[in-house]
């Protein structure tokens, strides 16, 4: 069900780990559907120069946290806002269409941190949102 | 280890070599109809009575009780529809638990959006049933209690004599799916006053596609697929005469080798679950310590998802399933694991173990010794755990 990329990040995934005094922080999702993610940046002079990870999920949520930490280390902070969820999907070949919500988890998981960094220092990103409430996430529901 | 272990067996079962064997002429020289008159498809007819004794034997029915249909799923359907519709003047009112499988709980949903009541009894902390809540449940107009002989997920079985009593005395027809438990649980009828019984071949061992009700004589059920006059005219359509015949073969293996192999099973499960809660720490095993079906283990990891773990399981040649959302298509965990009460994020961490008769001791081993590293693994990964460790770390500080 999942491409080799998504089984490949799966299985080794990239940046894993945390980062003491990170410039950034963002946790997303939430335990009651099953996906947790969080995100740590460690930024300098507006590079990412260090990112990592840690997930509560499925394959395709470790895949895409994985795969967005990649997309991002060593880019600006305006590169790594253009990191969408499509972005994550698409370097990894896509994914089953009841997983996609993975991919957004990445993507907000992405940008809480980099609004915890802006937060910090007191600076604006153009673009960015303040994250949502840590429990507000959607569930849908199949009508049959 | 270089060979798959297949630990999933409450999913389905290998068919057996004897059922297939058994099965094979009926594809091909002993094709007949059985509702033909000539003397070559007569034989037929006989190989499915043959295989309607059989299946009557392994729970103390007489054959005339039995019914073939296509599986665990059409049997719960047709008991449940079938005495809805057919006891309609005597009442709208359905009892059964939270934590049936969906074949029962989709019907009952079903039939209360077309006027009926249904009574959702809660099970405990380890899944089993109440008795005197069932007591309490009944009322005027209770046409049916329809309460699982062993939990498909957590293995939890249920006091079914005592709740077959209860249901006698208050005149309430009795179902049960006993899927999970024909061929591992000794099984009478009459002295569990069951009324209608749902089983399916391809967890005992036979193939896929067929399963049986039993319907207690006396009992008014209209028919469930209209045509012509198989099955007393109670199920329509030219009988899968392979399946069954490979169904009955199967059946009496399981009943013969039942309490042997059931021993064997549960020692190999008791050692699993002593390994995995002694050598795992956070940790649980889900349903009843004791009243559990020979074959089941079922735990919860925390700070884990259970899909996660079942990749990397599969990854280590290991076939087992979870109650986790991810797996079963919605962002709800097993409404089983929420029904004995777990929360959310403990549910999603549950992994599902269902042995079989090929299962060793060596192959506990090496489920146990990958779990540990699994485990540890994801964890390592987890946020959930890192903000454990991060508060443990505080208090010991």
């Amino acid at each position: 069900m999942y491409t080799k990329k998504v089984m490949d990040h799966f299985q080794n995934p990239r940046n894993m780990g945390e980062i003491e005094h990170a410039s950034g922080v963002g946790t997303v999702g939430n335990a009651k559907c099953g996906d947790i993610m969080r995100i740590y940046l460690d930024i300098e002079d507006d590079i990412i120069k260090d990112v990592k990870f840690k997930t509560f999920g499925c394959g395709a949520a470790v895949a895409t946290s994985s795969m967005a930490t990649e997309l991002v280390k060593g880019k600006t902070v305006k590169e790594a806002m253009e990191v969408t969820n499509k972005a994550v999907m698409e370097a990894l070949d896509g994914l089953p269409r009841a997983k996609v919500h993975c991919s957004l988890l990445a993507e907000e998981a992405l940008q809480a941190a980099l609004w915890d960094y802006a937060k910090k220092n007191g600076i604006v990103i153009e673009g960015l949102e303040e994250p949502k409430p840590f429990e507000e996430h959607e569930e849908e529901e199949e009508e049959f | 280890m270089n060979k798959k272990i297949y630990l999933d067996h409450a999913a389905t079962t290998p068919t057996k070599i004897e059922v297939v064997e058994a099965m094979l002429p009926y594809f091909t020289e002993k094709f007949g109809n059985p509702s033909s008159i000539y003397e070559f498809s007569g034989q037929n007819k006989e190989a499915i009575e043959e295989s309607r004794e059989l299946v009557a034997k392994a729970i103390g029915a007489n054959e005339r009780e039995i019914f073939f249909t296509s599986g665990g799923t059409e049997s719960d359907n047709w008991a449940i529809l079938g005495i809805a519709e057919s006891y309609k003047t005597k009442g709208n009112h359905i009892i059964t638990t939270t934590i049936e499988h969906h074949a029962v709980l989709h019907t009952c949903e079903y039939l209360e959006k077309n006027g009926y009541e249904v009574t959702y009894l809660k099970v405990d902390k380890d899944g089993r049933v109440n008795p005197n809540d069932l007591k309490e449940a009944i009322k005027e107009t209770t046409i049916l209690i329809s309460i699982m002989l062993a939990n498909n997920e957590i293995g939890t079985v249920q006091p079914i004599e005592e709740l077959g009593t209860i249901a006698k005395a208050a005149g309430v027809l009795f179902h049960t799916d006993a899927v999970q438990g024909v061929g591992h649980v000794p099984i009478d009828v009459n002295a569990m006053h069951i009324d209608l019984l749902s089983i399916s071949g391809h967890k005992l061992y036979g193939p896929k596609g067929i399963g049986a009700l039993y319907v207690r004589k006396g009992i008014k059920l209209r028919s469930f697929i209209h045509g012509g006059g198989q099955e007393k005219k109670r199920r329509g359509g030219t009988e899968n005469v392979p399946a069954i015949v490979g169904f009955g073969k199967a059946i009496e293996l399981a009943i013969t080798s039942m309490e042997a192999e059931s021993n064997r099973q549960a020692d190999l499960r008791d050692y699993l679950i002593e390994q995995v809660l002694e050598k795992i720490p956070h940790c649980r095993l889900n349903g009843h310590r004791d009243f559990r079906l020979p074959n089941n283990a079922n735990f919860s990891f925390e700070f884990i998802e259970g899909e996660s773990l079942l990749i990397m399981l599969d990854m280590k040649d290991i076939c087992a399933s979870s109650g986790s959302a991810c797996t079963s298509g919605s962002l709800d965990p097993s409404h089983v694991l929420l029904g004995i009460g777990l929360p959310h994020e403990i549910a999603h961490g549950s992994l599902r173990i269902s042995l079989g008769e090929q299962n060793t001791k060596e192959e506990m081993d090496y489920l146990i010794e990958s779990l540990m590293v699994i485990v540890a693994r994801l964890r390592e990964m987890s946020p959930l755990y890192e903000d454990y460790m991060k508060k443990q770390a505080k208090i010991e500080r």
